[in-house]
Protein backbone atom coordinates (compact mmCIF):
# COMPACT_ATOMS: atom_id res chain seq x y z
CA UNK A 1 0.00 0.00 0.00
CA UNK A 2 1.30 3.41 -0.94
CA UNK A 3 -0.30 6.78 -0.44
CA UNK A 4 -0.46 8.86 -3.63
CA UNK A 5 -0.92 12.57 -4.05
CA UNK A 6 -4.71 12.35 -4.18
CA UNK A 7 -5.08 10.22 -1.05
CA UNK A 8 -2.55 12.45 0.72
CA UNK A 9 -4.84 15.44 0.19
CA UNK A 10 -7.85 13.40 1.28
CA UNK A 11 -6.15 12.40 4.55
CA UNK A 12 -5.04 15.99 5.10
CA UNK A 13 -8.64 17.14 4.72
CA UNK A 14 -9.86 14.51 7.21
CA UNK A 15 -7.13 15.59 9.64
CA UNK A 16 -8.01 19.27 9.07
CA UNK A 17 -4.47 20.02 7.97
CA UNK A 18 -3.08 21.74 4.91
CA UNK A 19 -0.35 20.11 2.87
CA UNK A 20 1.01 22.71 0.49
CA UNK A 21 2.15 21.60 -3.01
CA UNK A 22 5.79 22.18 -2.10
CA UNK A 23 5.44 19.95 0.98
CA UNK A 24 3.79 17.04 -0.81
CA UNK A 25 6.86 15.15 -2.00
CA UNK A 26 8.57 15.05 1.39
CA UNK A 27 5.37 14.18 3.26
CA UNK A 28 4.58 11.39 0.78
CA UNK A 29 7.97 9.75 1.03
CA UNK A 30 8.02 10.10 4.79
CA UNK A 31 4.54 8.62 5.29
CA UNK A 32 5.13 5.81 2.83
CA UNK A 33 8.40 4.72 4.40
CA UNK A 34 6.78 4.54 7.85
CA UNK A 35 3.75 2.68 6.48
CA UNK A 36 5.95 0.13 4.72
CA UNK A 37 7.72 -0.46 8.00
CA UNK A 38 4.38 -0.80 9.82
CA UNK A 39 3.34 -3.48 7.34
CA UNK A 40 5.92 -5.82 8.88
CA UNK A 41 3.13 -6.73 11.28
CA UNK A 42 1.56 -8.72 8.44
CA UNK A 43 4.26 -11.35 9.01
CA UNK A 44 2.47 -12.33 12.22
CA UNK A 45 -0.50 -14.66 12.17
CA UNK A 46 -3.27 -13.00 14.19
CA UNK A 47 -6.13 -15.05 12.75
CA UNK A 48 -7.66 -16.04 16.09
CA UNK A 49 -6.44 -13.16 18.24
CA UNK A 50 -8.86 -10.67 19.74
CA UNK A 51 -7.80 -7.02 19.55
CA UNK A 52 -6.58 -5.58 22.86
CA UNK A 53 -8.67 -2.47 23.31
CA UNK A 54 -8.11 -1.56 26.96
CA UNK A 55 -4.93 -1.59 28.95
CA UNK A 56 -6.34 -0.66 32.35
CA UNK A 57 -7.70 -3.36 34.66
CA UNK A 58 -10.48 -1.10 35.88
CA UNK A 59 -13.89 -2.02 34.48
CA UNK A 60 -16.45 0.58 35.47
CA UNK A 61 -15.48 3.61 37.49
CA UNK A 62 -18.75 4.60 39.10
CA UNK A 63 -19.47 7.62 41.22
CA UNK A 64 -22.50 9.13 42.85
CA UNK A 65 -24.68 11.11 40.48
CA UNK A 66 -24.42 14.47 42.13
CA UNK A 67 -24.03 17.95 40.73
CA UNK A 68 -20.65 19.51 41.40
CA UNK A 69 -19.40 22.86 40.14
CA UNK A 70 -17.39 22.91 36.95
CA UNK A 71 -15.22 25.82 35.79
CA UNK A 72 -17.06 29.11 35.32
CA UNK A 73 -18.01 30.53 31.94
CA UNK A 74 -15.42 33.26 32.32
CA UNK A 75 -12.72 30.68 33.01
CA UNK A 76 -13.92 28.56 30.09
CA UNK A 77 -13.67 31.50 27.72
CA UNK A 78 -10.44 32.83 29.18
CA UNK A 79 -8.09 31.20 26.67
CA UNK A 80 -10.26 31.66 23.57
CA UNK A 81 -8.61 33.56 20.71
CA UNK A 82 -12.00 35.18 19.97
CA UNK A 83 -15.02 35.36 22.28
CA UNK A 84 -17.76 37.79 23.18
CA UNK A 85 -18.17 37.15 26.90
CA UNK A 86 -20.79 34.48 26.28
CA UNK A 87 -19.72 32.46 23.26
CA UNK A 88 -16.67 31.37 21.33
CA UNK A 89 -16.64 33.27 18.03
CA UNK A 90 -15.75 31.52 14.75
CA UNK A 91 -15.88 32.55 11.07
CA UNK A 92 -19.17 32.19 9.23
CA UNK A 93 -20.41 28.57 9.04
CA UNK A 94 -23.48 28.85 6.78
CA UNK A 95 -23.97 30.86 3.61
CA UNK B 1 28.07 25.75 51.67
CA UNK B 2 27.09 23.73 48.61
CA UNK B 3 23.40 22.98 48.23
CA UNK B 4 24.16 20.21 45.78
CA UNK B 5 22.21 17.37 47.40
CA UNK B 6 21.46 13.94 45.99
CA UNK B 7 18.74 12.78 48.40
CA UNK B 8 15.75 14.53 49.91
CA UNK B 9 16.31 12.81 53.25
CA UNK B 10 19.71 14.55 53.49
CA UNK B 11 18.10 17.88 52.62
CA UNK B 12 15.43 17.40 55.25
CA UNK B 13 17.85 16.47 57.97
CA UNK B 14 20.10 19.44 57.10
CA UNK B 15 17.10 21.77 57.24
CA UNK B 16 16.34 20.41 60.70
CA UNK B 17 19.85 21.17 61.90
CA UNK B 18 19.84 24.59 60.28
CA UNK B 19 22.54 23.83 57.71
CA UNK B 20 20.26 24.71 54.85
CA UNK B 21 16.73 25.97 54.20
CA UNK B 22 14.18 26.02 51.41
CA UNK B 23 15.10 29.65 50.77
CA UNK B 24 18.77 28.78 50.32
CA UNK B 25 17.93 25.80 48.15
CA UNK B 26 15.68 27.83 45.85
CA UNK B 27 18.41 30.49 45.55
CA UNK B 28 20.93 27.79 44.68
CA UNK B 29 18.77 26.35 41.89
CA UNK B 30 17.82 29.81 40.57
CA UNK B 31 21.50 30.74 40.46
CA UNK B 32 22.27 27.57 38.45
CA UNK B 33 19.38 28.31 36.12
CA UNK B 34 20.65 31.82 35.48
CA UNK B 35 24.16 30.50 34.84
CA UNK B 36 23.27 27.57 32.59
CA UNK B 37 19.79 27.77 31.15
CA UNK B 38 20.61 30.07 28.25
CA UNK B 39 22.99 27.37 27.05
CA UNK B 40 21.05 24.21 27.96
CA UNK B 41 17.46 25.44 27.34
CA UNK B 42 16.03 23.04 29.92
CA UNK B 43 13.50 25.44 31.44
CA UNK B 44 11.11 27.30 29.16
CA UNK B 45 9.71 29.33 32.06
CA UNK B 46 10.99 29.89 35.58
CA UNK B 47 8.65 30.77 38.45
CA UNK B 48 11.36 32.59 40.41
CA UNK B 49 9.33 34.91 42.65
CA UNK B 50 6.70 32.32 43.40
CA UNK B 51 9.32 29.73 44.30
CA UNK B 52 11.06 32.19 46.62
CA UNK B 53 7.76 33.06 48.30
CA UNK B 54 6.81 29.41 48.66
CA UNK B 55 10.23 28.64 50.16
CA UNK B 56 9.63 31.14 52.96
CA UNK B 57 6.23 29.57 53.69
CA UNK B 58 7.57 26.04 53.76
CA UNK B 59 10.55 26.93 55.94
CA UNK B 60 7.96 28.30 58.37
CA UNK B 61 5.89 25.11 58.18
CA UNK B 62 9.00 23.01 58.85
CA UNK B 63 9.74 25.13 61.90
CA UNK B 64 6.31 24.49 63.40
CA UNK B 65 6.28 20.85 62.34
CA UNK B 66 3.38 20.95 59.88
CA UNK B 67 5.29 20.38 56.64
CA UNK B 68 4.52 17.63 54.11
CA UNK B 69 6.55 14.70 52.82
CA UNK B 70 8.19 16.66 50.02
CA UNK B 71 9.22 19.71 52.04
CA UNK B 72 12.63 20.77 50.78
CA UNK B 73 12.11 19.35 47.32
CA UNK B 74 12.45 21.84 44.46
CA UNK B 75 10.74 20.38 41.42
CA UNK B 76 10.46 21.14 37.74
CA UNK B 77 7.51 20.01 35.65
CA UNK B 78 7.40 19.04 32.01
CA UNK B 79 5.56 21.46 29.75
CA UNK B 80 2.81 18.84 29.29
CA UNK B 81 1.40 19.12 32.81
CA UNK B 82 -1.29 21.62 33.73
CA UNK B 83 -0.57 23.99 36.62
CA UNK B 84 -3.35 26.36 37.55
CA UNK B 85 -2.89 29.97 36.36
CA UNK B 86 0.37 28.99 34.70
CA UNK B 87 1.10 28.55 31.03
CA UNK B 88 1.41 25.01 29.59
CA UNK B 89 2.24 24.78 25.92
CA UNK B 90 3.20 21.14 25.36
CA UNK B 91 6.27 22.44 23.50
CA UNK B 92 3.90 23.58 20.75
CA UNK B 93 2.93 26.82 19.08
CA UNK B 94 -0.65 25.64 18.84
CA UNK B 95 -1.00 26.16 22.60
CA UNK B 96 0.73 29.52 22.61
CA UNK B 97 -0.19 31.37 25.79
CA UNK B 98 -2.56 28.66 27.10
CA UNK B 99 -3.09 29.11 30.83
CA UNK B 100 -4.50 26.20 32.73
CA UNK B 101 -7.68 26.67 34.77
CA UNK B 102 -6.90 23.75 37.07
CA UNK B 103 -4.06 21.64 38.48
CA UNK B 104 -3.13 18.26 37.09
CA UNK B 105 -3.69 15.66 39.81
CA UNK B 106 0.06 15.03 40.09
CA UNK B 107 0.74 18.76 40.41
CA UNK B 108 -1.90 19.10 43.13
CA UNK B 109 -0.45 16.12 45.01
CA UNK B 110 3.14 17.34 45.03
CA UNK B 111 1.97 20.82 46.09
CA UNK B 112 -0.10 19.28 48.89
CA UNK B 113 3.10 17.64 50.17
CA UNK B 114 4.97 20.97 50.04
CA UNK B 115 7.13 20.53 46.98
CA UNK B 116 8.21 23.83 45.42
CA UNK B 117 7.63 24.05 41.66
CA UNK B 118 10.38 26.18 40.18
CA UNK B 119 9.44 26.13 36.49
CA UNK B 120 8.23 24.28 33.45
CA UNK B 121 10.54 22.31 31.26
CA UNK B 122 11.30 21.90 27.59
CA UNK B 123 10.09 18.79 25.77
CA UNK B 124 9.30 17.43 22.33
CA UNK B 125 5.97 18.73 21.05
CA UNK B 126 3.17 16.78 22.81
CA UNK B 127 5.83 14.27 23.84
CA UNK B 128 6.47 13.23 20.24
CA UNK B 129 10.19 12.76 19.93
CA UNK B 130 13.28 11.11 21.38
CA UNK B 131 15.80 13.94 21.34
CA UNK B 132 13.95 17.11 22.41
CA UNK B 133 14.61 18.47 18.90
CA UNK B 134 10.87 18.74 18.08
CA UNK B 135 10.11 21.61 20.45
CA UNK B 136 8.72 25.01 19.56
CA UNK B 137 11.17 26.36 22.14
CA UNK B 138 14.14 24.91 20.29
CA UNK B 139 16.24 21.96 21.45
CA UNK B 140 17.48 21.33 24.99
CA UNK B 141 21.10 20.26 25.33
CA UNK B 142 22.70 17.48 27.34
CA UNK B 143 25.01 18.98 29.98
CA UNK B 144 27.57 16.25 29.28
CA UNK B 145 29.45 16.22 25.99
CA UNK B 146 29.61 18.70 23.16
CA UNK B 147 26.36 19.26 21.24
CA UNK B 148 24.69 16.06 22.50
CA UNK B 149 20.94 15.54 22.76
CA UNK B 150 19.47 15.06 26.25
CA UNK B 151 17.04 12.45 24.94
CA UNK B 152 13.32 12.99 24.80
CA UNK B 153 10.65 13.67 25.02
CA UNK B 154 11.24 14.78 28.65
CA UNK B 155 14.65 16.18 27.65
CA UNK B 156 14.45 19.45 29.55
CA UNK B 157 13.26 17.63 32.66
CA UNK B 158 16.32 15.38 32.63
CA UNK B 159 18.84 18.14 31.90
CA UNK B 160 17.41 20.32 34.67
CA UNK B 161 18.17 17.61 37.25
CA UNK B 162 21.48 16.69 35.64
CA UNK B 163 22.70 20.30 35.77
CA UNK B 164 21.35 21.02 39.28
CA UNK B 165 18.75 23.51 38.10
CA UNK B 166 16.19 21.70 40.25
CA UNK B 167 16.26 18.69 42.55
CA UNK B 168 13.85 16.42 40.64
CA UNK B 169 11.38 16.54 37.75
CA UNK B 170 8.03 15.16 36.76
CA UNK B 171 8.11 13.91 33.18
CA UNK B 172 5.81 11.80 31.06
CA UNK B 173 6.52 8.50 29.33
CA UNK B 174 4.53 7.28 26.31
CA UNK B 175 7.25 5.14 24.70
CA UNK B 176 10.30 5.80 26.86
CA UNK B 177 10.16 9.57 27.34
CA UNK B 178 11.14 9.44 31.03
CA UNK B 179 13.57 6.50 30.92
CA UNK B 180 15.49 7.38 27.77
CA UNK B 181 16.42 10.97 28.76
CA UNK B 182 17.21 9.72 32.28
CA UNK B 183 19.61 7.19 30.69
CA UNK B 184 21.20 9.83 28.43
CA UNK B 185 21.73 12.16 31.39
CA UNK B 186 22.94 9.63 33.99
CA UNK B 187 19.78 9.73 36.12
CA UNK B 188 17.00 7.51 37.44
CA UNK B 189 13.77 7.53 35.41
CA UNK B 190 10.65 5.63 36.45
CA UNK B 191 7.66 4.74 34.31
CA UNK B 192 4.95 3.32 36.56
CA UNK B 193 2.38 0.68 35.61
CA UNK B 194 -0.23 2.10 33.23
CA UNK B 195 -3.06 3.58 35.34
CA UNK B 196 -0.97 3.71 38.54
CA UNK B 197 -0.90 7.51 38.28
CA UNK B 198 -3.83 9.70 37.28
CA UNK B 199 -3.52 11.33 33.87
CA UNK B 200 -5.87 14.20 34.77
CA UNK B 201 -4.21 17.41 33.62
CA UNK B 202 -1.64 15.66 31.44
CA UNK B 203 -2.02 17.02 27.90
CA UNK B 204 -2.80 13.80 26.05
CA UNK B 205 -0.65 12.23 23.36
CA UNK B 206 -1.69 8.54 23.34
CA UNK B 207 -4.10 7.85 26.15
CA UNK B 208 -3.61 4.09 26.40
CA UNK B 209 0.17 4.57 26.68
CA UNK B 210 0.75 7.85 28.55
CA UNK B 211 2.25 7.62 32.06
CA UNK B 212 3.60 10.33 34.35
CA UNK B 213 6.85 9.48 36.11
CA UNK B 214 9.69 11.06 38.11
CA UNK B 215 13.25 11.82 37.01
CA UNK B 216 15.60 11.90 40.00
CA UNK B 217 19.18 11.35 41.06
CA UNK B 218 18.32 8.38 43.28
CA UNK B 219 15.92 5.46 43.39
CA UNK B 220 14.89 6.59 46.90
CA UNK B 221 13.44 9.84 45.65
CA UNK B 222 11.79 8.18 42.64
CA UNK B 223 10.02 5.90 45.13
CA UNK B 224 9.00 8.79 47.32
CA UNK B 225 7.60 10.80 44.41
CA UNK B 226 5.67 7.81 43.09
CA UNK B 227 4.19 7.27 46.53
CA UNK B 228 2.91 10.85 46.49
CA UNK B 229 1.55 11.02 42.93
CA UNK B 230 0.06 7.50 42.60
CA UNK B 231 -3.43 6.34 43.44
CA UNK B 232 -7.08 6.67 42.66
CA UNK B 233 -8.59 9.88 41.44
CA UNK B 234 -12.16 10.85 40.66
CA UNK B 235 -11.03 12.74 37.60
CA UNK B 236 -9.51 9.77 35.74
CA UNK B 237 -11.82 6.83 35.13
CA UNK B 238 -8.96 4.59 34.00
CA UNK B 239 -6.78 5.10 37.07
CA UNK B 240 -6.23 2.04 39.23
CA UNK B 241 -8.02 1.63 42.56
CA UNK B 242 -5.33 -0.78 43.77
CA UNK B 243 -3.84 0.43 47.06
CA UNK B 244 -0.62 2.46 46.81
CA UNK B 245 2.26 0.86 48.71
CA UNK B 246 4.94 2.53 50.83
CA UNK B 247 7.45 2.34 48.03
CA UNK B 248 9.99 4.45 49.91
CA UNK B 249 10.28 1.97 52.77
CA UNK B 250 11.87 -0.54 50.37
CA UNK B 251 10.52 -3.68 51.95
CA UNK B 252 11.11 -6.51 49.51
CA UNK B 253 9.94 -10.04 49.92
CA UNK B 254 12.98 -11.68 48.39
CA UNK B 255 16.72 -11.42 48.72
CA UNK B 256 17.55 -12.92 45.35
CA UNK B 257 15.57 -12.73 42.15
CA UNK B 258 15.05 -14.55 38.88
CA UNK B 259 16.04 -12.26 36.08
CA UNK B 260 15.52 -12.72 32.37
CA UNK B 261 17.39 -10.65 29.83
CA UNK B 262 16.27 -10.23 26.24
CA UNK B 263 18.74 -12.14 24.10
CA UNK B 264 17.61 -10.31 20.96
CA UNK B 265 18.27 -6.98 22.66
CA UNK B 266 21.87 -7.83 23.49
CA UNK B 267 22.51 -9.15 19.99
CA UNK B 268 20.80 -6.36 18.08
CA UNK B 269 23.69 -4.12 17.12
CA UNK B 270 24.28 -2.24 20.36
CA UNK B 271 27.02 0.34 20.69
CA UNK B 272 29.90 -1.92 21.90
CA UNK B 273 30.34 -0.04 25.18
CA UNK B 274 26.62 -0.31 25.96
CA UNK B 275 26.80 -4.06 25.31
CA UNK B 276 29.89 -4.40 27.49
CA UNK B 277 28.36 -2.46 30.39
CA UNK B 278 25.15 -4.48 30.17
CA UNK B 279 26.97 -7.84 30.14
CA UNK B 280 29.06 -6.73 33.08
CA UNK B 281 25.92 -5.78 35.00
CA UNK B 282 24.42 -9.19 34.26
CA UNK B 283 27.59 -10.92 35.49
CA UNK B 284 27.52 -8.82 38.66
CA UNK B 285 23.92 -9.78 39.30
CA UNK B 286 24.80 -13.43 38.92
CA UNK B 287 27.75 -13.02 41.29
CA UNK B 288 25.36 -11.47 43.85
CA UNK B 289 23.34 -14.68 43.82
CA UNK B 290 20.55 -13.75 41.43
CA UNK B 291 19.51 -16.17 38.71
CA UNK B 292 20.18 -14.60 35.31
CA UNK B 293 18.94 -16.27 32.14
CA UNK B 294 18.65 -15.32 28.49
CA UNK B 295 15.11 -15.28 27.17
CA UNK B 296 13.91 -15.23 23.59
CA UNK B 297 11.45 -12.63 22.47
CA UNK B 298 11.24 -13.17 18.73
CA UNK B 299 8.55 -10.50 18.46
CA UNK B 300 10.92 -7.71 19.50
CA UNK B 301 11.06 -6.28 15.95
CA UNK B 302 7.29 -5.77 16.02
CA UNK B 303 7.23 -3.62 19.18
CA UNK B 304 7.89 -0.36 17.37
CA UNK B 305 5.52 -0.74 14.39
CA UNK B 306 2.77 -1.72 16.85
CA UNK B 307 3.58 1.27 19.00
CA UNK B 308 3.57 3.74 16.11
CA UNK B 309 0.30 2.53 14.61
CA UNK B 310 -1.53 2.75 17.91
CA UNK B 311 0.02 5.97 19.23
CA UNK B 312 -0.40 7.89 15.97
CA UNK B 313 -4.03 6.76 15.86
CA UNK B 314 -4.65 7.92 19.42
CA UNK B 315 -2.76 11.15 18.78
CA UNK B 316 -4.78 12.02 15.68
CA UNK B 317 -7.90 11.69 17.78
CA UNK B 318 -6.57 13.45 20.91
CA UNK B 319 -5.09 16.36 18.96
CA UNK B 320 -8.34 17.08 17.14
CA UNK B 321 -9.24 19.32 20.10
CA UNK B 322 -6.69 21.90 18.94
CA UNK B 323 -8.86 23.76 16.46
CA UNK B 324 -8.20 27.46 17.08
CA UNK B 325 -11.54 27.93 18.84
CA UNK B 326 -11.15 27.26 22.56
CA UNK B 327 -7.51 28.08 23.19
CA UNK B 328 -4.16 28.61 21.59
CA UNK B 329 -3.25 29.74 18.11
CA UNK B 330 -5.81 30.85 15.53
CA UNK B 331 -5.33 32.01 11.95
CA UNK B 332 -7.34 35.23 11.77
CA UNK B 333 -7.21 35.54 7.99
CA UNK B 334 -9.41 32.53 7.29
CA UNK B 335 -12.85 33.44 5.92
CA UNK B 336 -14.73 30.26 6.76
CA UNK B 337 -14.68 27.64 9.48
CA UNK B 338 -13.00 24.60 7.88
CA UNK B 339 -10.35 26.86 6.40
CA UNK B 340 -9.79 28.36 9.85
CA UNK B 341 -9.31 24.90 11.36
CA UNK B 342 -6.87 23.86 8.66
CA UNK B 343 -4.75 26.99 8.64
CA UNK B 344 -4.66 27.29 12.44
CA UNK B 345 -3.61 23.66 12.89
CA UNK B 346 -1.07 23.71 10.07
CA UNK B 347 0.57 26.84 11.46
CA UNK B 348 0.44 25.69 15.08
CA UNK B 349 1.68 22.11 14.89
CA UNK B 350 5.30 21.27 14.15
CA UNK B 351 6.40 18.96 11.36
CA UNK B 352 6.67 15.69 13.33
CA UNK B 353 3.31 16.26 14.98
CA UNK B 354 1.63 16.96 11.62
CA UNK B 355 3.15 13.78 10.25
CA UNK B 356 1.92 11.68 13.16
CA UNK B 357 -1.59 13.14 12.88
CA UNK B 358 -1.56 12.24 9.18
CA UNK B 359 -0.38 8.69 9.91
CA UNK B 360 -2.99 8.26 12.64
CA UNK B 361 -5.75 9.60 10.42
CA UNK B 362 -4.70 7.17 7.70
CA UNK B 363 -4.59 4.05 9.93
CA UNK B 364 -8.01 4.95 11.32
CA UNK B 365 -9.60 5.67 7.94
CA UNK B 366 -12.42 3.31 6.95
CA UNK B 367 -10.54 1.41 4.24
CA UNK B 368 -7.40 0.76 6.29
CA UNK B 369 -8.71 0.49 9.84
CA UNK B 370 -8.58 -3.32 9.99
CA UNK B 371 -5.33 -3.69 8.09
CA UNK B 372 -3.41 -1.35 10.40
CA UNK B 373 -5.23 -0.35 13.57
CA UNK B 374 -7.02 -3.62 14.40
CA UNK B 375 -3.95 -5.59 13.35
CA UNK B 376 -1.78 -3.60 15.76
CA UNK B 377 -4.30 -4.10 18.58
CA UNK B 378 -4.06 -7.85 17.98
CA UNK B 379 -0.28 -7.80 18.00
CA UNK B 380 -0.45 -5.71 21.18
CA UNK B 381 -2.35 -8.58 22.79
CA UNK B 382 0.26 -11.12 21.65
CA UNK B 383 3.13 -9.00 22.98
CA UNK B 384 1.30 -8.53 26.27
CA UNK B 385 0.47 -12.22 26.68
CA UNK B 386 4.04 -13.27 26.00
CA UNK B 387 5.48 -10.59 28.30
CA UNK B 388 3.09 -11.63 31.07
CA UNK B 389 4.11 -15.25 30.51
CA UNK B 390 7.79 -14.34 30.89
CA UNK B 391 7.04 -12.40 34.05
CA UNK B 392 5.45 -15.45 35.58
CA UNK B 393 8.80 -17.21 35.20
CA UNK B 394 10.99 -14.21 36.03
CA UNK B 395 10.72 -11.43 38.58
CA UNK B 396 12.23 -8.92 36.18
CA UNK B 397 13.12 -8.52 32.52
CA UNK B 398 16.25 -6.44 31.98
CA UNK B 399 18.07 -4.87 29.04
CA UNK B 400 19.98 -1.70 28.24
CA UNK B 401 17.63 1.30 28.25
CA UNK B 402 18.90 2.49 24.87
CA UNK B 403 21.03 0.92 22.10
CA UNK B 404 23.48 3.85 22.17
CA UNK B 405 24.49 6.70 24.44
CA UNK B 406 23.41 10.29 23.67
CA UNK B 407 23.98 11.14 20.02
CA UNK B 408 24.69 14.53 18.46
CA UNK B 409 21.98 17.02 17.61
CA UNK B 410 20.84 16.65 14.03
CA UNK B 411 22.36 13.18 13.73
CA UNK B 412 19.04 11.35 13.45
CA UNK B 413 16.61 14.01 12.30
CA UNK B 414 16.95 13.18 8.62
CA UNK B 415 15.93 9.52 8.97
CA UNK B 416 12.84 9.17 11.17
CA UNK B 417 13.11 5.39 11.31
CA UNK B 418 16.61 5.64 12.82
CA UNK B 419 15.22 7.97 15.46
CA UNK B 420 12.31 5.61 16.18
CA UNK B 421 14.65 2.59 16.56
CA UNK B 422 16.33 4.25 19.54
CA UNK B 423 13.14 3.52 21.50
CA UNK B 424 13.28 -0.21 20.77
CA UNK B 425 13.86 -1.32 24.37
CA UNK B 426 11.69 1.22 26.14
CA UNK B 427 8.44 0.90 24.15
CA UNK B 428 7.70 -2.62 25.31
CA UNK B 429 6.71 -1.43 28.78
CA UNK B 430 4.23 1.03 27.27
CA UNK B 431 2.82 -1.42 24.74
CA UNK B 432 2.02 -3.84 27.58
CA UNK B 433 1.38 -1.26 30.33
CA UNK B 434 4.04 -2.48 32.78
CA UNK B 435 6.36 -0.57 35.14
CA UNK B 436 10.01 -0.06 34.19
CA UNK B 437 12.90 1.94 35.54
CA UNK B 438 16.16 3.15 34.06
CA UNK B 439 19.15 3.36 36.38
CA UNK B 440 22.67 4.59 35.61
CA UNK B 441 25.11 1.90 34.48
CA UNK B 442 28.45 3.56 33.89
CA UNK B 443 29.63 5.65 30.98
CA UNK B 444 31.17 5.16 27.54
CA UNK B 445 34.68 6.25 26.55
CA UNK B 446 33.49 9.83 26.04
CA UNK B 447 31.95 9.93 29.50
CA UNK B 448 28.37 9.72 28.20
CA UNK B 449 26.03 7.88 30.58
CA UNK B 450 24.67 4.38 29.89
CA UNK B 451 21.28 3.26 31.24
CA UNK B 452 20.12 -0.15 32.48
CA UNK B 453 16.40 -0.91 32.32
CA UNK B 454 14.44 -3.18 34.65
CA UNK B 455 10.83 -4.08 33.90
CA UNK B 456 8.48 -5.81 36.34
CA UNK B 457 4.96 -7.22 36.42
CA UNK B 458 1.89 -5.02 36.77
CA UNK B 459 1.80 -3.05 40.04
CA UNK B 460 5.09 -4.60 41.21
CA UNK B 461 6.64 -1.16 41.75
CA UNK B 462 7.61 -1.96 45.35
CA UNK B 463 9.74 -4.95 44.32
CA UNK B 464 11.03 -3.11 41.24
CA UNK B 465 12.20 -0.12 43.27
CA UNK B 466 13.70 -2.24 46.05
CA UNK B 467 15.68 -4.25 43.50
CA UNK B 468 16.77 -1.14 41.59
CA UNK B 469 17.99 0.50 44.78
CA UNK B 470 19.96 -2.64 45.61
CA UNK B 471 21.81 -2.89 42.31
CA UNK B 472 22.27 0.74 41.26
Amino acid sequence: MKIDQESLQKIAHLARLEVKPEEEAEMLSSLNSVLTWMEELNEIDTENVKPLTHITLEINALREDKVIPSISRAEGLFNAPKQDGEYFRVPKVVE
Amino acid sequence: MSQNYTTLSQIQSDIQTGQTSCVELVDFYLENISLQNSKLNAFVEVFANEAKQKAIEIDQKIKVGTSGKLAGMVLGIKDLLCYRDHVSQAGSNILKGFQSQFNATVVQRVLDEDAIIIGRQNCDEFGMGSSNENSSYGPAYNAIGENRVPGGSSGGSAVAVQANMCFASLGTDTGGSVRQPAAFCGLVGLKPTYSRVSRWGLIAYASSFDCIGPITKTVQDAALLLEVIAGKDENDSTVSTIEVQDYSSFVSEKKTYKIGYLKEAIESGLQPEVKEATLKKLADLQAQGHTVEAVDFPMIKYFLPTYYILTTAEASSNLSRFDGVKYGHRNNEAKELIEMYKTSRSEGFGKETRKRIMLGTFVLSASYYDAYYTKAQKVRRLVKEYTDFLLEKYDFIVCPTTPTTAYKLGEKTTDPLQMYLGDLFTVQANVVGLPAISIPNGTDSEGLPIGFQIMAGAFQEAELLAFAKEIV
